[in-house]
């Protein structure tokens, strides 16, 4: 029988796995905005969990910058980007949802027992979801190439950021301070300039539709 | 001593007996009654004979002897034992039923005089009997042709229609490449000592890549048999073309004899099996399965529904066998004998439904000539016998409780339940995945079994002409009497069962489950133990019942119970005819568009400017555009390319005697 | 088969009975006051059927024998499922008669007749209702089958009592699988007792209805029967979900006290879970039918994945 703090992160890992899962399945971009918000909130929850349960206070600091960044700031800057781009229709994907859940399934499994023996080096009481987190990534990669349009591509993107640092809090505890605030920094930088991109590519083929992408090949 | 040689020679003496009763056809070749009224009803007691033969000597050991026929130095051994006896009694139970519904179903003008099909029958049951009870190779492989040929026979026994030729070409093209297999399997197995006895072949100890190759020769050659993806597509053309009994005798205990030879090389002949075996088994199992239900929802022919779904049951089959070999390769004896358990269970069951069910079409053809949905319907008010034992034998093809579709399915699942103590961490996660697939194919096997019943006999027939169906014969009605019977009682005392069947694991895998687990008493079926899982189908029925019957009396006592005809309400549409209902396709829709990367599907649909505007859809199976038809494009390219050794001159042909000499004396010098 | 295991059935079958519409009309209740409409009240749907009891049963001429037979059975079906699964205790005699799996057989059998049943009329719209309620039921069982495997690899059995009993004697635990196993479930609930946003209970549009096609042509005692049935589902759907995520309150053997409490108890717990039930059918919308097979398929998965999660982390 675990003891309570194992037992919490456990639950937000279980909770972030399901968060990934629904990101996979879902159609409409304001919901994965919601959803994206929601994994960080279970990642900030995460990481005040085992920062209470070890007494390694930098990880306070981390999880309020986290807070601050993945469930306000991203959330809010991506809801004012989708109404610039006045986009709020429903995503089609490539392949269809079952397929896409059916890869996502192997796929966790892979993870899963790729981690099992990483899991055991480590001292972290966190250790048991490092298969969880690596699961994450790979799902949150799978949403990146399966969506046709380019602003699920960027919410992959990021919660893919959100899977590795999950994985960081869960196998050690936490990274060095400096190398999260660049990740943070490089991530907040990089939200603006798909920002620009985003427009630009909609300036050029009136949509945002990755396929007209595809005109730009040597033919 | 004289007691249990006693079932050897029972069994000799009723496969020989079947014998002659074949020959004794030839003596009045055209009497239907000679051949219906008396010889066929004595080859179904001869049938039961062999199964209550079988029955007691499935306790005792083996017993063995050496028949006198065979060529000289090469004479065939025979062995009766667990295994073999188990199998002795499906195909006698099966047999018998459908023996007797035979008597009552052939008459003259099927192609074939009613003797020939009387001998090509009987070779048929005989071969098959000794398939089972051969102990060397030689006599298995003699065997296994004469039950192919026989089989090819009276497949095309319509022979006049070229479809019917067409399909029995294709049956005995995959059935002689599945015997290659077993041939090689089987000089594997032999290990260069020259001796084909199963004896000998049970002392050697191969290499490990000896042994895996001959396991995987054995599942690719049985498999064939059993029509396991993708050897399966003999399957859905032989069975429809047959005649009913045929098809029934087929599905119901051919496919059989294959998942015995699987058993006896994998769990007899070659020891201790690999782990890898038995999920490279479960795969395929589980891709013939899904496969086989998936293409059964979208058919529109009764027959081929019927044997799509024989192919699905031969899938669980081979999943079972998968799950033993697993828990036998680390050693977890009595869970290897619980899978080994559900998979003969399942054998058994299936033989009795399936052949139930394609003997309740035949009874459906005969009445009222037409082989496709679409044109049935509403047979439940002409044919009551038949409908209502072929509902028994859809409830057991869906797996549902009280009948015995369920309880092979309850102890599979059980099986799975138990793999979270395997040693190995990917298995350990894989199998739950191979569970819910299972669990995926039973539930469509309900969607398919609805299809059936409903377009069938349910609704407004289709067709005027089916008013004038008859009900079937008293003979017909024995039989279907006699195999929905045998699936209740399968169904309610599986406890009992599975105490006759324990021989069988004690004998192959050293444990059954009886020792060290338990079975359960008379009431309720308890593997392992009760806390764990506990089933009790005889309570189940009995309380349902009672408040069944409760209910309509006490309806009865407190209110009332008067009915009044109309006219169907259908939300106030003033027209209604019988072609407004589901058709076959329709019915079939949702899973083809769930389930459409599977299907080759093609489509023609009419234009807005159509005159006659039709609508058509054709169903194929991708295994032969994509494996079969490349391999005959390449096989003709290949004897292309050997026919330019046909030149037409001698002069060409003396050169290469000239060449050939040459070269021979050329290498005896070296 | 001890006297007071009889009375704890029998007291589980007339609770089954009498909670089961009262269930459906708390439910309801809540619905017309989420909506801000004035309510029926409690016990509309138990006059509902006392009158449906007295109406005369007309039939179409061409309805045969299975017809009239199957909404006995269903009932039948559905009052064992009612009786199996432990609502006020788990000292049942007849637990041992059916476990986890034979349950969702026996949610399949009544599906398998009330399918059958309603292709007997040769109606379109008997047909049209058979083939989505096969096409829910394909998926929605395995996905039950699924959340309830989940419980039997955390309790190491597929016996409903033994879960109950050794899930509420675990030290309070969050078990991440059965949280998904949770959710799975809910999913499969809402799916098979015909509610939003699968089946709109309310509804009579064809493009719309599934449960409301099966029953569309039966009338008096029969559909009273049925509904009955239906109100029973919901009851042992409910019921199961109690005892698998919400054990605590259920009456182990040999307690006699316990089954004092255990009625109140059960009557908080579905009174809940009603109005849960009520907000989610209001917050949602019902999705286009061809949108349910997704919904389902989530579902199963999500069921996989709460396996997968219990053999990774052990919880």
């Amino acid at each position: 029988m675990n003891p309570i703090h194992v037992q919490l992160v456990n639950l937000f890992a279980a909770a972030m796995l399901l968060l990934a899962f629904a990101m996979l399945s879902q159609r409409r971009i304001l919901a994965l905005i919601h959803l994206y918000a929601l994994q960080g909130l279970a990642l900030t929850a995460s990481t005040v969990t085992v920062a209470w349960a070890t007494g390694q206070h930098h990880l306070y600091g981390s999880a309020a910058l986290t807070f601050a960044l993945k469930v306000v700031v991203l959330p809010w800057i991506l809801h004012r980007l989708i109404r610039r781009l006045s986009v709020k229709w429903d995503v089609e994907t490539l392949i269809n949802i079952p397929t896409m859940m059916l890869v996502g399934i192997v796929l966790v499994v892979f993870a899963f027992n790729l981690a099992l023996p990483i899991s055991d080096f480590s001292r972290s009481i966190a250790r048991g979801t490092l298969g969880i987190a690596l699961a994450c990534v790979l799902l949150s990669f799978l949403m990146m190439i399966t969506r046709s349009k380019a602003v699920p591509q960027v919410i992959g993107f990021l919660s893919m950021e959100n899977g590795l640092f999950f994985a960081a809090t869960s196998a050690t505890y936490g990274m060095p301070m400096v190398v999260e605030l660049g990740i943070a920094l490089d991530v907040l930088v990089g939200m603006v300039i798909l920002g620009v991109f985003l427009f630009q590519i909609r300036e050029q083929f009136d949509s945002l539709d990755i396929h007209h992408l595809e005109k730009l090949r040597e033919d | 001593m004289s007691a249990t040689l006693a079932a050897l020679d029972g069994a000799l003496a009723v496969a020989a007996a079947w014998f002659a009763i074949g020959i004794a056809g030839l003596a009045a070749p055209r009497s239907v009654r000679f051949v219906a009224w008396f010889l066929f009803p004595l080859s179904a007691i001869l049938g039961v004979v062999l199964a209550g033969v079988a029955l007691a000597g499935l306790p005792g050991g083996a017993q063995s002897a050496i028949l006198p026929i065979g060529l000289p130095g090469l004479p065939f051994h025979v062995r009766l034992d667990a295994l073999s006896a188990f199998f002795l009694v499906l195909l006698g139970l099966a047999g018998s039923g459908v023996s007797i519904f035979a008597a009552g179903y052939f008459r003259a003008g099927e192609g074939t005089a009613p003797g020939v099909l009387c001998l090509q029958y009987h070779v048929f049951l005989g071969a098959m009997a000794m398939v089972l009870l051969a102990d060397d190779a030689y006599a298995f492989m003699v065997c296994w042709e004469l039950m192919a040929l026989a089989s090819f026979f009276l497949v095309t026994t319509n022979h006049r229609i070229r479809e019917i030729q067409r399909a029995g070409f294709l049956y005995l093209l995959i059935a002689h490449v599945g015997a290659i297999g077993i041939l090689l399997c089987f000089g594997l197995l032999q290990a260069n000592t020259g001796d084909y006895t199963f004896a000998n072949m049970r002392a050697q100890h191969l290499a490990p890549l000896g042994a895996s190759a001959a396991f995987l020769l054995a599942l690719f050659g049985f498999g064939a048999k059993a029509g396991i993806v993708p050897l399966h597509v003999w399957l859905p053309e032989a069975h429809p073309a047959a005649p009913s009994p045929v098809s029934a005798l087929m599905s119901g205990v051919m496919l059989k004899t294959a998942i015995y030879g699987m058993a006896r090389i994998t769990f007899d002949l070659l020891g201790t099996p690999t782990w890898w075996w038995g999920v490279v088994a479960l795969a395929v199992g589980l891709a013939t399965a899904l496969f086989g239900v998936v293409f059964a929802a979208a058919q529109v022919d009764m027959k081929r529904l019927l044997a799509y779904s024989s192919i699905e049951n031969m899938g669980l089959v081979v999943v079972a066998f998968g799950l033993a070999i697993v828990f036998r390769a680390y050693a977890m004896l009595p869970l290897a004998a619980l899978a080994l358990m559900a998979m003969l269970y399942h054998c058994l069951n299936h033989a009795v439904f399936k052949s139930l069910l394609f003997l309740a079409t035949g009874s459906v053809l005969h009445a009222t000539h037409e082989r496709s949905l679409g044109k049935l319907g509403g047979l439940l008010r002409y044919m009551p016998w038949v409908a209502w034992t072929a509902l028994i034998g859809v409830i057991a093809a869906a797996a549902l409780p009280p009948s015995n579709g369920f309880v092979s399915e309850w102890l599979l699942l059980q099986g799975f339940l138990f793999t979270g103590g395997l040693p190995n961490p990917y298995l350990r996660m894989l199998v739950p995945i191979f569970a819910a697939g299972v669990v995926l194919v039973s539930a469509l096997a309900g969607y398919v079994m609805v299809k059936f019943f409903g377009v069938i006999f349910l609704g407004r027939p289709r067709e005027e002409k089916l008013a004038e169906a008859n009900d079937a014969g008293f003979l017909e009605r024995l039989g279907l009497a006699w195999l929905a019977s045998g699936c209740v009682l399968l169904g309610i005392f599986p406890v009992a069962v599975l105490e006759l069947i324990d021989p069988v694991a004690s004998e192959l895998l050293g444990r059954g489950l009886a020792q060290g687990g338990r079975i359960g008493d008379w009431l309720v079926l308890a593997p392992v133990s009760a806390e764990r899982a506990s089933y009790s189908p005889l309570a189940m029925l009995v309380v349902a019942l009672a408040v069944v019957g409760l209910a309509f009396v006490l309806v009865r006592r407190f209110y009332h119970g008067r009915v009044r005809r109309a006219a169907p309400w259908d939300c106030g549409y003033p027209l209604q005819t019988a072609r407004m209902q589901d058709t076959a396709e329709g019915f079939g829709q949702p899973i083809r568009q769930i389930f459409e990367p599977l299907f080759r599907m093609k489509r023609e649909l009419p234009t807005a400017f159509d005159a006659a505007p039709r609508y058509k859809v054709t169903i194929e199976d991708p295994m032969w555009h994509g494996i079969f038809e490349p391999i005959a494009a390449a096989t003709e390219a290949l004897s292309r390319i050997v026919g330019f050794l046909q030149r037409g001159r001698i002069a060409i042909y003396l050169l290469y005697s000239f060449l050939t000499l040459v070269a021979v004396l050329f290498l005896a010098q070296a | 088969m001890s006297l007071e295991g009889v009375l704890a059935q029998l007291a589980a079958a007339v609770a089954a009975l009498v909670l089961g519409p009262l269930l459906l009309g708390w439910v309801n209740q809540w619905r017309a006051w989420l909506q801000n409409r004035t309510a029926p009240p409690l016990t509309q749907p138990l006059r509902t059927l006392h009158k449906l009891f007295w109406k005369e049963s007309v039939m179409a001429h061409g309805a045969s024998t299975l017809y009239r037979l199957a909404p006995y059975v269903v009932f039948g079906c559905m009052l064992l499922a009612s009786m199996i699964v432990p609502t006020l205790s788990t000292n049942l005699p007849l637990a041992p008669a059916a476990d986890a799996i034979a349950l969702v057989g026996l949610f399949a059998l009544a599906r398998l007749f009330i399918s059958l049943a309603a292709m007997d009329v040769g109606t379109a719209f008997g047909s049209l209702g058979a083939r989505r309620e096969m096409l829910v039921g394909f998926l929605a069982e395995p996905a039950f089958l699924m959340v309830l495997f989940t419980a039997s690899l955390i309790t190491n059995s597929t016996s409903l009592a033994t879960i109950v009993s050794s899930l509420s004697h675990r030290s309070l635990a969050i078990l991440p699988s059965l949280a998904f196993a949770g959710v799975a479930f809910t999913m499969v609930s809402l799916a098979e007792n015909a509610r939003i946003p699968v089946d709109n209970p309310a509804t009579h549009l064809e493009l719309t209805m599934i449960h409301e096609a099966l029953v569309l042509e039966y009338s008096g005692r029969h559909l009273a029967l049925l509904e009955w049935a239906a109100a029973l589902k919901l009851f042992a759907y409910s019921c199961a979900g109690l005892a698998i995520f919400f054990p605590w309150g259920i009456a182990q053997a040999n307690d006699r006290t316990a089954l004092l409490f255990s009625l109140p108890v059960l009557v908080a717990k579905l009174a809940l879970g009603g109005i849960a039930l009520a907000v989610i059918e209001t917050i949602l919308a019902k999705m286009r039918i061809f949108r349910v097979p997704e919904f389902l398929a989530s579902a199963f998965l999500l069921g996989v994945l709460a396996l997968l999660v219990h053999l990774l982390l052990g919880a």
